[in-house]
């Protein structure tokens, strides 16, 4: 006789054969380069790049170098100020996409910088910070200033233009709990005697907890691993983790160096996916509790209600 | 008497072309049970929302004990509101719900715990107190929202028809609840139904609204048996209307008998007013399906201001303690005459009037009652 599956048992085959085309995709393209990396940076250097295959931990000695320290540092400064700026301003817009009539046309708004290639976007930004750039010529014509103003090729063009390139990452997920969150809530809180401010930290923010970590975690990574924004409108003093990996690759030829850098962006980024996805499960089995909690309670009552009567 | 009297003159409210509240007045009474009446959109949650602070009046004035409150705004108004949609902090236990108005004063853990303890107490929910709102039911969470709308010892409580996402049963009992919880903590309650079996048992006076306006405002009572409008005839239970004019007017002991025409009976029909109405003023005519009588067989009274009809039961509603029959009148065939009939005795063969009987309706003439059609 024919053996027939169980439906359950049919969909865990099929979900392993819908697997298959993913998992090999990222274990060739993914999985294999970033071994890659992490075996590059456990050997020593070769002399015109390239690695010789002989064991070596010089790669991470080399990282704690005063010099490359400095450049972690200031990568962690600039990620962090604009990491924390975006999200600052992306909760008031969020907020005001969740309540505007206009969301698709807003969602459309926030989606048309994607269209133009990100450097172009960027070159952008360099015409219209520069001295001769749009906002000195205007300043100069208005007669405030009579000498262009150094506003680019510094850190504070970096943290500028970095905030323009991520605050979108921000905005999305802010604006999607934002837009589930019950704003009766908010008036609730506000008969109960809380001030516009208090409603919004304390009963606000913590049912926006998983937006707000989304919205942290989209941003602070990409912004961590910058490399073109500090490049293109950074100073000299403006280097960061990203440029550092360039260069040791291009420049110094020194690859161990520079696969030990990526290991340290990688793993600041599995930190914050990590704490991501902990703090999703967390939420989802309290729920799942609650829920399972919920009926058990209800069935008790009902029969001993039953039994009493 | 705790709680404050409420008083809102002349009250209007509009968004875009459309007419919440139009120029609406009313007097709640210290501690009162008021209810606002009405069917969706006749502007009472507005009215509920602005005395709140969460809307504000085009114009009209708002006054908690003579003193305006319409500058405050809500977190500095001497009321608090418990929401349709209980609006419970969902990342809050049940306890820190409650505790929530004392926190953000600041009030030391101890007085805050002994408060919280009371309050538990007094919706009885000692059993829940470190439960998520989630795995509450829908009865529990409503009384957490009144156990925190009620601890900050607010004057009024605003309530927006707390009950409506409950099950019937369920209603009923924590009506009940919160009609002991008002003779307990005094205060005002302003209660906002569509329901007007929940407002006529809970309210010491109800208000019926309609597009805006109130209609009429008094004791459950009076707004069941004296209805002011065709409106709130219709609104409050059930009843018979027709439309009717007036044929004599005539003293009748402290009353007044009048005969009208009613076109639908095909019959004059005798009435008692207290007022005296003029002849061949249009007026409506209504009776409740309650106080009609029905036989098989002809009324013996033989007074001619008892009003009797001859008709066939078109459809019999048996609901138990009651029936509800549906009569076709022999004199007016498209006109049906609803009647209740009251089971209060046990019956052996079920009840005794039956499809396609022949049956006489009958109703006195101070059982009838005349209301003014306004919004003809």
């Amino acid at each position: 006789m024919k053996k027939f599956l169980k439906p359950h048992e049919r969909e865990h085959i099929l979900g392993t054969v819908y697997g298959w085309p993913m998992g090999l995709w990222f274990t060739l393209f993914f999985t294999v380069p970033l071994g890659i990396i992490i075996l590059y940076s456990f050997l020593k250097r070769g002399l015109y790049g390239g690695v010789e295959w002989e064991f070596s931990l010089t790669a991470y000695r080399q990282m704690f170098n005063p010099s490359f320290g400095k450049v972690v540092l200031r990568t962690l400064w600039i990620s962090i100020l604009s990491t924390f700026i975006c999200i600052f301003l992306a909760i008031p817009c969020g907020y005001a996409m969740a309540k505007s009539k206009h969301q698709t046309f807003l969602l459309f708004l926030i989606i048309i910088p994607f269209w133009t290639n990100s450097l172009i976007r960027v070159y952008a930004w360099i015409s219209i910070l520069s001295t001769e750039g749009f906002i000195n010529n205007l300043l100069i014509r208005m007669g405030i200033i009579n000498q262009g103003l150094k506003l680019i090729y510094n850190n504070g063009a970096v943290v500028l233009v970095l905030i323009y390139m991520y605050l979108p990452f921000a905005i999305l997920p802010l604006f999607t709990t934002i837009d589930k969150f019950d704003f009766s809530l908010l008036d609730a809180a506000h008969d109960l005697g809380a001030t516009k401010l208090e409603a919004i930290v304390k009963v606000m923010f913590p049912n926006i907890r998983s937006g707000l970590s989304t919205a942290f975690i989209f941003t602070f990574i990409p912004i961590f691993g910058a490399y073109a924004v500090p490049l293109l409108v950074g100073g000299k003093d403006s280097t960061m983790i990203g440029n550092i990996i360039v260069d040791q690759v291009s420049k110094t030829r020194n690859w161990p160096l520079a696969s030990a850098f990526s290991m340290v962006l990688t793993l600041i980024s599995l930190v914050g996916v990590f704490w991501m996805l902990y703090n999703g499960k967390r939420e989802q089995h309290l729920q799942k509790k609650t829920t399972q909690q919920t009926l058990e309670h209800n069935i008790k009552s009902h029969h001993t209600h039953r039994g009493k009567a | 008497m705790k709680g404050v009297e409420v008083t809102v003159k002349r009250v209007s409210r509009s968004y875009g072309d459309f007419k919440a509240l139009d120029d609406v007045s009313v007097g709640i009474q210290k501690g009162e049970f008021f209810s606002l009446l009405g069917p969706s959109g006749c502007g009472k949650t507005t009215l509920l929302r602005i005395i709140a602070g969460f809307d504000y009046p085009d114009s009209g004035s708002v006054a908690f004990d003579a003193k305006d409150i319409l500058s405050l705004p809500p977190e500095k108004r001497q009321s608090n509101t418990v929401f349709q949609t209980y609006a419970l902090f969902p990342h809050l236990t049940v306890y820190e719900n409650i505790a929530f108005p004392l926190r953000l004063r600041r009030v030391d853990a101890k007085t805050i715990d002994a408060k919280v303890q009371e309050y538990v107490r007094l919706v009885q929910l000692e059993e829940h107190v470190y439960k998520k709102p989630s795995m509450l039911s829908g009865g529990q969470k409503q009384r957490v929202a009144i156990a925190r709308a009620l601890i900050n010892e607010p004057s009024v409580l605003l309530l927006d028809e707390p009950l409506s996402a409950l099950d019937a049963k369920l209603r009923q009992n924590l009506l009940i609840e919160l009609d002991q919880i008002h003779d307990k903590v005094g205060i005002t309650f302003i209660y906002v139904t569509h329901d007007q079996s929940e407002a006529l048992s809970v309210s010491d006076r109800i208000a019926v609204m309609n597009k805006g306006k109130i209609l009429q405002i008094g004791s459950p009572y009076e707004i069941y048996e004296a209805p002011a409008t065709r409106f709130v005839a219709q609104f409050i239970g059930e009843t018979n209307i027709f439309s009717a004019t007036v044929l004599s007017c005539e003293p009748y002991e402290d009353e007044y008998m009048l005969c009208v025409d009613v076109p639908a009976l095909k019959e004059k029909v005798y009435v008692t007013d207290a007022e005296a109405q003029q002849v061949g003023s249009s007026l409506d005519f209504t009776v409740r399906p309650e106080k009609v009588r029905i036989s098989l067989n002809p009324p013996r009274s033989t007074n001619k201001t008892l009003n009797t009809f001859k008709g066939v039961v078109d459809e019999p509603v048996y609901s138990g303690f009651q029936s509800k029959f549906y009569v076709k009148l022999e004199t007016a065939a498209e006109t049906q005459v609803k009647v209740f009939k009251q089971h209060t005795a046990f019956l052996e063969d079920g009840p005794d009037i039956e499809w396609k009987d022949t049956v006489y309706v009958s109703w006195t003439a101070g059982d009838g009652y005349l209301v003014k059609d306004t919004e003809r």
